[in-house]
């Protein structure tokens, strides 16, 4: 039981990783990335979100077999992954102003992040009438949303070194930044090899 | 009745999450102040940022924090600072409306160049090739880098000058930072005379590149009755606040290159205040 959830852990954090191999998410993890204090920030977001997410998505996916009304998976995932990011939202401007103010618009844009609906719907597709459902979904997507923080956070390091050093003219700004995000990819590619 | 389980259903969702969020704001609420909507109203929503804020939200934040006044807009003029002097129940100084304007009339016919330039460039990139193709350094380029910028579509290109729409700018500045040689300067709207030469080049050297531009000789500065042009660094400059609009300058100019923005008829009126 619990070696099963840790090998669902480490497959979405490493061999599975949403942004850098199911290449998931890509637009925060090139629009927040450009200081680590910000990227953790949008990466605890994204755990949270992904975790509820995947929490109540399960609920909502027992009801929807229930009426036999499955079709309804993405307007009703969509629904829950919204109200979920606009939680977050009021939260962070409560509590966390600073960090609210530097996720800008990424935040709201979490709504409509395909790595949210993806974990979502990976979860159904993947374990849905398995035992332990709940929990193994939960716990695909809380390390899911690890992943993204990885990923998001290692990049945003890179990207922070890149600002000070000294680039060819014509590959300033964003060529460095997807060839950067390119070269991260293939190292993630390298736990494609882990097998359990 | 098949259509009715699934309404209900995301109906129902949709009710449910409703009232949780709603009872979320109420505990999360973030007492804002109520002000900076109104204001954000005021603006001209514009967002062109000429205030030095990043855009009309923004401004009004600062507005009311005290960080910009109440006249920090541009582009809005008397009626936005009004409004806003309302809302934060302060008395609006009056201020005066300020249009940009290209100081240079060296036009295709009266400028010389250096060399041809063929392809389609941008001011800045003409600027750097040998100081530009134009033989004098100070002038317009005219490739309208500043037409490009300006958001209030004010600036147009005619024979190879800038030239502002006085009704159509505002004011934002937005040209004024590009003009990679800052001839365009902001002026009173209300500006009756108006010297259109920025060459600081020496007389003979001016004379040499162009027929219309300032040689600073200084007689406009011994004619002009109310002391209101200096010449400085080989260029004449007219103080606005001191000038009367009597057109005297514009007569002794020996280059023809002080324009008169007022009427004749007010010319003359002022023309007759000199005499007495």
């Amino acid at each position: 039981m619990l070696k099963d959830l840790l090998i669902i852990s480490i497959g979405a954090i490493f061999i599975q990783n949403f942004v850098l191999v199911q290449f998931l998410g890509i637009c925060p993890f090139l629009g927040v990335s450009k200081k680590v204090e910000t990227a953790t920030g949008m990466g605890l977001a994204v755990v949270f979100v992904m975790a509820c997410a995947s929490a109540i998505t399960w609920a909502v996916q027992q009801i929807l077999v229930l009426f036999n009304i499955e079709y309804l998976q993405t307007i009703a995932f969509i629904l829950v992954i919204a109200v979920l990011v606009q939680f977050v939202e009021m939260f962070l401007q409560k509590s966390i102003p600073s960090l609210y103010n530097s996720l800008g618009i990424y935040l709201p844009l979490i709504t409509t992040n395909c790595a949210v609906l993806g974990v979502a719907i990976v979860n159904i597709t993947k374990f849905g009438g398995m035992d332990f459902s709940f929990l193994k979904s939960v716990v695909y997507g809380a390390s899911a949303g690890i992943g993204f923080t990885l990923a998001i956070v290692l990049f945003a390091g890179v990207r922070e070194r890149l600002e000070s050093s000294d680039i060819p003219e014509f590959l300033k700004g964003m060529p460095i930044t997807l060839i950067t995000a390119g070269l991260l990819s293939v190292a993630f590619m390298g736990f494609s090899g882990l097998n359990f | 009745m098949e259509i009715l389980l699934p309404v209900v259903a995301i109906g129902g969702m949709g009710l449910i999450f409703g009232a949780i969020l709603s009872v979320a704001a109420k505990i999360f609420a973030v007492e804002k102040d109520e002000r900076i909507p109104q204001i954000t109203e005021c603006l001209p929503g514009a967002n062109c940022g000429g205030c030095g804020y990043a855009g009309c939200g923004a401004a009004a934040e600062a507005i009311v924090k005290g960080e910009a006044g109440v006249n920090c807009c541009p582009v809005g003029g008397d009626e936005t600072t009004r409004k806003i002097a309302e809302i934060m129940g302060v008395n609006a100084q009056k201020s005066e409306k300020m249009v940009a304007y290209v100081m240079c009339v060296g036009d295709c016919y009266a400028a010389k160049d250096k060399y041809d330039i063929n392809e389609e460039m941008d001011c800045h990139s003409a600027n750097r090739l040998s100081g530009g193709m134009k033989d004098c350094t100070f002038g317009c380029l005219g490739f309208g880098t500043c037409v490009q910028k300006c958001k209030f579509s004010a600036l147009s290109i005619k024979n190879g000058i800038a030239v502002v729409d006085r009704e159509k700018c505002t004011n934002c500045g937005a040209c004024m930072k590009e003009c990679p040689r800052h001839i365009i300067k902001s002026v009173p709207y209300s500006l009756q005379a108006v010297v259109e030469c920025n060459s600081q080049a020496k007389g003979k050297e001016t004379r040499a590149v162009c027929t219309v531009g300032c040689i600073g000789c200084g007689i406009c500065a011994k004619a002009c009755e109310s002391g209101a042009i200096t010449v400085d660094n080989n260029l004449a400059i007219i103080d606005p606040s001191k000038c009367i609009g009597c057109g005297i300058c514009a007569e002794k100019c020996p280059r023809k290159i002080i324009k008169m923005l007022n009427k004749e008829p007010e010319i003359q009126v002022a023309r007759k205040a000199v005499k007495k």
